[in-house]
């Protein structure tokens, strides 16, 4: 049962908690966090909006939105990166860091203010493990969010 | 008959781990450092990435990562699997 005032506070605190999930995933390298508690924070943020709306609109919402593709993404991708570190020099090795690639600048020794083209293959599994997660999480609220309005409904 | 096991079995564990105990390093002095010298060292260098944790975690014990997403994989697709008949079809 959502009220106005749970709906008025998940559409000012919603969009702010996506970007900040955004962005512990996309600086795991250089902040602290990472892919695993950024995808959770993007999850509880789409929770909030799942749970906030009917379950009409959350159906309308959600019915489009590729959660399994996301998720078998995430795994595939960050696999995927494993295996072309294997095909360098050993499973999972850091292959991106140093070379110029994107997010392969080298990072200058000692204090610096951190630069997000940095980090090599750790941005990329960040941003894999990102995505997974937050998939994973939200595809179980989601189903717990229909299952329980199926019974409240019937 | 049964005490007397019980008795024996607390006695042996209760040894087993007072000896364990009592040859744990002083308070505060990690066993062995050279690993965490090496990466608070290197990972800069190595990893090109500030964060000396998430370098551990994605690239030094990067199986171990792939473990855990591999277990949250495992979880969602077994509570999916289970629900999905009941979700109202969809998912």
């Amino acid at each position: 049962m959502t009220t106005t005032i749970i709906r008025t506070m998940t559409r000012i605190l919603s969009p702010l908690i996506l970007v900040f999930g955004l962005y512990i995933i996309l600086h795991g390298h250089l902040t602290p966090g990472g892919g695993f508690q950024g995808g959770a924070v993007f999850a509880s943020g789409l929770a909030l909006l799942i749970v906030g709306f009917e379950r009409k609109r959350v159906k309308s919402l959600f019915e489009k939105a590729p959660l399994s593709f996301i998720e078998s993404i995430g795994a595939l991708g960050f696999l995927g990166i494993g295996l072309i570190g294997l095909a360098t020099y050993t499973f999972l090795k850091n292959f991106i860091a140093n070379s110029g690639f994107l997010f392969g600048s080298s990072t200058p020794e000692g204090i610096n203010p951190g630069y997000l083209n940095t980090g090599g293959t750790l941005s990329y599994l960040n941003i894999f493990v990102g995505l997974k997660v937050l998939a994973g999480l939200t595809s179980i609220v989601l189903i717990f969010f229909l299952i329980l309005g199926r019974e409240r409904d019937e | 008959m049964r005490k007397l096991l019980g008795i024996i079995a607390f006695l042996a564990f209760a040894i087993i781990l007072f000896v364990a105990a009592i040859h744990l390093r002083p308070f505060g002095s990690p066993p062995h450092t050279e690993m965490d010298k090496y990466f608070i060292e290197n990972a800069q260098k190595e990893a090109s990435a500030n964060n000396v944790v998430t370098s551990v975690v994605f690239d030094y014990r990067g199986f171990d990562t792939l473990g855990e997403a591999t277990v949250l994989f495992t979880a969602v697709t077994g509570v999916l699997m289970a629900l999905r008949h009941y979700g109202g079809g969809k998912k």
